[in-house]
């Protein structure tokens, strides 16, 4: 897809050359030194607007936790002002890189990303406590949806579909995942509705945009708008009218792994979660094994690459292009299934607040590769929660401000730090047999 | 394998690009296809390989009818394609393309990459074709890639073998090697189908000539004719095959070149440090094999590059750092290397893309408003001037073939008061007639004292239009020659090599 592979830049006068982020004198080498450049003097700004005091403890444990790890208490305002220094030092080092016009490594951004959040933390709360496996942890339970969204996405995209729709999959796969779970009386019964529905905004996905070459990325942003139509007509006539009967789910449970559950920090973050997570880990490393080391991973990606050279070579490039964006649909459904069976027990309207464009921007920032994907979507997750927990210790920072964040990030990471990106050549490009 | 064509019929809506052709091919034979851009070899060649469905005739393999409905059963009845625009994978290495639809698979469909791989470097060695199974495809060298095919095609025992115009992307080294190839796989008993239009090649391996023309067969043609024969028989009337031309009469240095460096998008330095001059009255041929910096160079000229270096220096005015808008008013014309993607507007009639170079001010804009009378007038003028065969000038530029699309976009270059003239590729897939006139009116061009950079990766043209001859290899002059240098030199040095005893002619 081109709409955001790589954002126009002053520099390159608005055309976007060929998907590829440039590395030479170009926009490309430029964006990294000053967006880390623009965020340290940020910090520094913030720092000196309100100079913090006291201590800031970041607490590691939880006492269910098998060892218990002890607090660390820092004295906040030297802590940030130390997290600058280092925040400059990186800044300098990426600047060093574009002059001598060498590569910036991945390192970079993600160290400087590490430091410079401590550095906020222990600014915004100064006097107060954060605590790291909720902060982890929530921000895990918040990625799970857009991790389910964004590897809808990968493979989608990776056979030649752009998957718009994933904001549709994942809102009606709610809805048919709190349906099924209230009448059937079993929770997993709606986990496999919701994946049912997300393959059947799949379907009509493809239809179009495979069958009858409709513009992808309009008819994905069609089949959202009419999935919030459609889920709100329904919850408003049918669902509320009975929710005893169709909208009260029974809540899948969190099932806590022994061991794994019990190790200090990791244990509550990953493994104390619902079976839905779980079958999330396995989708995630199947995914990711399969598409690079099976034949059918090979033939999906060979269809998203260049459709033609596969047909060549006598592989049905709309079957497979249809079967893979049914598989995507179905895993961008369960993650639907998320927001009314474990987030909450019951739909409600248009509940999942956008998170298939985020899982989309993950789609990108991850380069349309699964685990790069699912570590972006984390990251989004981190950004959403980060938000809920500060506003939680009353920090200095005005919530609205917070609430754009997640946003904010999003738009950080696609347009600066993605690196060289390039999207599956014949990504969004339907295929005509002559 | 034997294969019989029997009056095979396609058409494409109201055109009949295959009008009943009938075709043998004998194993052990190189059977060649010689006809024009547009004759319908291709087509012809993708119905056998199943691609399109003929409307009427038969395919016939060793006596047996065959019904193809997709590339998949010809390639399972033993038929393979090495296409014009390979259809490889760039992103995947040589062991995946080789077994993309033909997979060894291990457990759960686990793929065998080894097994693979061996499979590569077995046919590799068989035929000397030096192929690593674990390079990635987009980092070879155009003629391995063509290797690639190959192997593609023979891992799956094909036993005819169709080469789409092979060799139009290879430099004339390996254009030999690839003759080679093609004996070699004659004597090891494959029929061979070679399509191609340069004469040349066909003269060298051909067993058997079947000239097509307009989609009809128009006969068979004895290997030992000469060019004009040939040539004759492909466009159905004596052509020149030599560009006439008058000796150069040279100005003023027009066109200096200082230390041009283009580094592309990837960071990869694409333009190393050229330097030349072109007179006024002359034309500079850069001759190369493509991608060896030849586009960078002309659209560095241009404006149309981001991160250039050095100078470029047209009557004393530099244009390095200038807008295109300021180049192009600087008076330079460019005929752009594919005039599909920046040469028209295909949806436009032919009349809008006569103006695009014009399209800010006089003599087609005024207050902002568009002439469309000058410009309507202008037009069918060009259209006559220029030959265009199309039914008006209202007709959309899409709808006209090769050689026409390309007489209007030199129609609309030369058609200003012009100090510079950048020919790329300026007869790329346009037919023998109108190569003539392109080429008429590029002498033409020069005769009128106007410094003239063909770039062409097309020899024959380099040498029919050259006053001096400058070799690009990896962005990099090797020497600037003569215009009646020897092939042999042009192509050694074309692979980077510079004969010892070269000296560079300065004009």
């Amino acid at each position: 897809m081109s709409i955001a592979t790589d954002l126009p830049t002053p520099e390159s006068g608005g055309l976007a050359p060929d998907g590829a982020v440039t590395h030479g004198r170009g926009s490309g080498a430029r964006k990294l030194p000053i967006v880390l450049g623009v965020l340290t003097l940020l910090l520094a700004g913030i720092l000196l607007r309100s100079e913090p005091s006291g201590d800031t403890t970041f607490q590691l444990s939880t006492v269910t936790d098998f060892v218990t790890l002890p607090d660390i208490v820092v004295p906040s305002g030297p802590t940030a002002w130390l997290m600058v220094v280092i925040c400059l030092g990186l800044t300098a080092e990426a600047v060093r890189r574009m002059l001598t016009r060498a590569g910036q490594p991945i390192w970079i951004p993600i160290s400087f990303a590490i430091v410079w959040m401590i550095g906020f933390l222990s600014w915004a709360a100064a006097g107060d406590r954060i605590r790291v496996v909720s902060l982890l942890g929530g921000a895990v339970a918040l990625a799970i949806p857009l991790v389910f969204g964004a590897l809808g996405g990968v493979l989608g995209e990776r056979a030649g579909v752009v998957n718009i729709a994933i904001e549709g999959q994942l809102l009606l796969g709610a809805f048919a995942a709190a349906v099924t779970a209230s009448t059937t009386g079993s929770p997993w019964a709606g986990v496999a509705a919701a994946a049912v529905a997300g393959a059947l905004v799949a379907l009509i996905l493809g239809l179009f945009a495979i069958t009858y070459f409709v513009d992808q990325v309009i008819v994905g942003v069609v089949l959202n708008v009419l999935v919030v139509g459609l889920t709100n007509f329904l919850f408003r006539q049918v669902l509320t009218p009975n929710a005893e009967s169709l909208n009260s789910p029974e809540r899948l449970r969190a099932v806590p792994i022994p061991v794994l559950g019990d190790i200090p920090l990791i244990g509550p973050i990953f493994f104390r979660q619902t079976p839905l997570v779980y079958l999330l880990y396995v989708v995630v490393a199947v995914v990711a094994f399969a598409l690079y080391r099976t034949r059918w991973g090979l033939r999906v990606r060979a269809v998203g690459e260049h459709p033609k050279a596969a047909d060549t070579v006598g592989i049905k490039v709309n079957r497979t292009r249809y079967r893979t964006i049914l598989l995507a649909g179905a895993i961008a459904g369960l993650g639907g299934a998320y927001f009314s069976l474990v987030s909450v027990a019951g739909f409600n309207r248009e509940m999942t607040g956008g998170a298939g464009y985020i899982a989309l921007a993950a789609v990108i920032f991850g380069k349309w590769d699964p685990i790069r994907a699912t570590l972006a979507a984390l990251l989004f997750g981190f950004a959403t929660n980060l938000q809920g927990v500060l506003s939680a210790i009353g920090s200095p920072v005005p919530s609205q401000f917070m609430l754009m964040l997640p946003y904010l990030v999003t738009i950080f990471a696609v347009a600066g730090l993605v690196g060289r990106s390039r999207p599956p050549a014949a990504d969004g490009v339907p295929y005509r047999q002559q | 394998m034997r294969l019989v064509l029997r009056g095979i019929t396609k058409r494409f809506g109201s055109v009949v690009a295959n009008d009943s052709i009938s075709l043998t091919v004998e194993p052990g034979e190189i059977h060649c296809l010689l006809g024009e851009n547009g004759a319908g070899k291709s087509t012809l060649m993708n119905v056998l390989y199943g691609l399109y469905k003929a409307d009427e005739g038969e395919i016939e393999l060793d006596g047996e009818v065959q019904h193809f409905t997709g590339p998949g059963d010809a390639m399972a009845a033993g038929i393979g394609m090495v296409h014009q625009h390979f259809m490889l994978i760039p992103v995947f290495t040589v062991a995946e393309n080789v077994m993309l639809g033909n997979e060894t698979i291990g457990f759960a469909g686990t793929l065998d990459l080894a097994e693979a791989s061996k499979r590569v470097t077995e046919i590799s060695e068989r035929f000397g074709f030096h192929v690593n199974p674990d390079a990635v495809v987009e980092d070879l060298p155009v003629g391995v890639q063509q290797r690639v095919e190959i192997i593609k095609a023979l891992s799956r025992d094909a036993e005819l073998l169709v080469f789409d115009e092979p060799t139009a992307v290879l430099t004339p080294q390996e254009t030999d090697e690839l003759m080679d190839i093609m004996r070699q796989l004659k004597e090891a008993g494959k029929a061979i189908v070679f399509i191609t239009h340069k004469l040349r090649e066909v003269r060298e391996v051909a067993d058997r000539i079947t000239v097509i023309r307009l989609g009809k067969v128009v006969g068979e043609a004895d290997p030992k004719a000469s060019n004009a024969e040939l040539a004759s028989m492909m466009v159905g009337r004596p052509v020149e095959l030599v560009v006439h031309k008058d000796a150069a009469t040279l100005g003023d240095d027009a066109l200096v070149v200082k230390d041009l460096r283009v580094v592309d998008v990837a960071g990869h330095t694409q333009v190393d440090g050229l330097s030349f001059t072109i007179r006024a009255g002359e034309v500079l041929a850069v001759a190369g094999v493509q991608g060896n910096g030849q586009t960078e160079l002309t659209e560095a000229i241009l404006g149309l590059q981001d991160d250039v270096s050095g100078s470029i220096n047209l009557d004393g005015v530099e244009l390095v750092g200038r807008s295109t808008r300021k180049i192009l008013d600087a008076g330079v014309g460019f005929i752009p290397e594919d005039r599909q993607v920046d040469g028209l507007v295909p949806g436009f009639t032919i009349a809008e893309n006569l103006m695009l170079n014009r399209s800010f001010k006089s003599p087609f804009v005024r207050n902002g408003s568009l002439r469309i009378g000058a410009l309507r007038e202008f037009a069918q003028k060009k259209l006559t001037e220029y030959d265009v065969r199309a039914r008006d000038i209202d007709s959309l530029a899409a709808n006209l073939s090769g050689g026409n699309q390309q007489k209007v976009v030199v129609a609309r270059e030369l058609s200003r008061d012009l100090r510079l003239l950048v020919a790329a590729q300026p007869t790329r897939g346009v037919d023998v007639g109108s190569i003539e006139f392109i080429h008429k009116q590029i002498v033409a061009t020069r005769d009128r004292g106007i410094p003239v950079l063909v770039v062409s990766t097309e020899l024959d043209e380099v040498v029919a239009l050259a006053d001096r001859i400058m070799v690009l290899y990896r962005g990099k002059v090797v020497g600037i020659v003569a215009a009646d240098t020897p092939r042999e030199t042009l192509g050694l040095m074309m692979t980077g090599e510079r004969p010892k005893d070269l000296k560079d002619v300065v004009a």
